[in-house]
């Protein structure tokens, strides 16, 4: 593709994007912050955004899917296990999770 | 409850360099790899990152136009990806409890949301008082944007040369953050919807792969607002 064709393709996919999060303002500009309708798609936005994670930590389609299963569910218990046992610090479970992940690949493969 | 302004922006500092702000570089790391190799410019990378910020759709543009897909269907593949913007975005706003702020300067907090600022702030807000969360808000996202566009610049430049076990790692810090960030969140029916959506998922990808996390959020979070309204019901009223 010549250099114009992919500024395009990138000024279109922003645009295509912000179409999504322009047509969020106006909805929330006419509902009420109280009311169901309100409840019910901060609901919809938790439910996408967990099964976004679920993928990408069950189901990924990054270098992440050549790691296996059990390996994957020992670190998400790792990284729980570091979370909760230090007064839930984020670092803490991050750290713990990926570190234990990089070395159980490099020491069972 | 953090009321200063200086407190404010202290905090949103803090809590952004503290984790997200490197996940994002490096995740992003990876996209401006993707967009040196697909054939785009520099310059391109680092305005996708800035214009687009949804990992999902841009991974979807640059994968695209690396197999030659034709222009309609990367933009199309790109915007269904990043959905969730809209259902998050009506989420988000009431939450700053801004009241009044003008049409264009929405669209600029909404421009400037991502699932980072969108689960950190969520966590956070209840903890600032409620005329300084905008500020929390536009420091943070601002802080962990800079670290996104300058970590697609050295993933394109190919700066940083890691081992693979290391890279691995990086890459299952970003939903482990999340993950966590999400555990503790408090609500019967957040926390119903999103159980729901993780059962959901799977069946939906398998099916639907390309509108997977519409129907997942549609359905999941259906579930959960019903199952919490029902629940509620026959506890107290």
């Amino acid at each position: 593709m010549t250099t114009e064709w992919l500024w395009i393709v990138v000024l279109a996919c922003g645009l295509a994007t912000f179409a999504w999060r322009a047509l969020g303002v106006v909805v929330v500009r006419r509902i009420d912050p109280r009311g169901a309708f309100f409840q019910w798609i901060t609901c919809v936005s938790y439910a996408m955004v967990a099964g976004l994670i679920f993928r990408m930590l069950f189901l990924p389609e990054s270098e992440l899917a050549g790691v296996s299963l059990p390996i994957r569910l020992a670190a998400i218990a790792f990284a729980f296990a570091a979370f909760f046992v230090f007064g839930r610090r984020l670092v803490a479970g991050v750290l713990g999770g990926s570190l234990s992940l990089s070395a159980m690949i490099h020491f069972i493969g | 409850m953090i009321h200063g302004r200086h407190d404010v922006i202290r905090k949103a500092l803090l809590d952004s360099l503290s984790l997200p702000a490197f996940i994002l570089f490096f995740t992003m790391m990876g996209f401006g790899s993707l967009m040196q190799k697909a054939g785009f410019g520099a310059d391109m990378a680092a305005v996708a990152t800035l214009l687009i910020w949804g990992l999902p759709g841009q991974l979807a543009m640059v994968e695209l136009s690396a197999t030659g897909q034709g222009m309609i269907a990367i933009v199309f593949a790109c915007s269904l990806a990043n959905a969730r913007f809209m259902p998050m975005v009506v989420s988000f706003i009431p939450a700053m409890a801004r009241t009044g702020a003008s049409l264009p300067r929405q669209l600029l907090d909404a421009q400037m949301l991502s699932i980072n600022s969108w689960a950190v702030c969520l966590r956070e807000f209840p903890a600032i008082e409620p005329d300084h969360r905008h500020l929390y808000y536009i420091t943070f996202a601002s802080s962990i944007l800079t670290a996104a566009v300058v970590g697609t610049l050295f993933g394109f430049y190919g700066a940083v040369i890691l081992p693979a076990v290391l890279v691995l790692g990086l890459i299952f810090t970003s939903p482990l953050f999340f993950a966590l960030v999400l555990s503790t969140t408090p609500g019967r029916a957040e926390r119903l919807s999103m159980l729901a959506g993780c059962l959901i998922v799977p069946v939906a990808k398998y099916y639907f792969p390309s509108v997977d996390l519409l129907i997942t959020g549609l359905l999941g979070g259906s579930l959960g607002f019903f199952a919490a309204r029902f629940w509620r019901g026959g506890d107290d009223d």
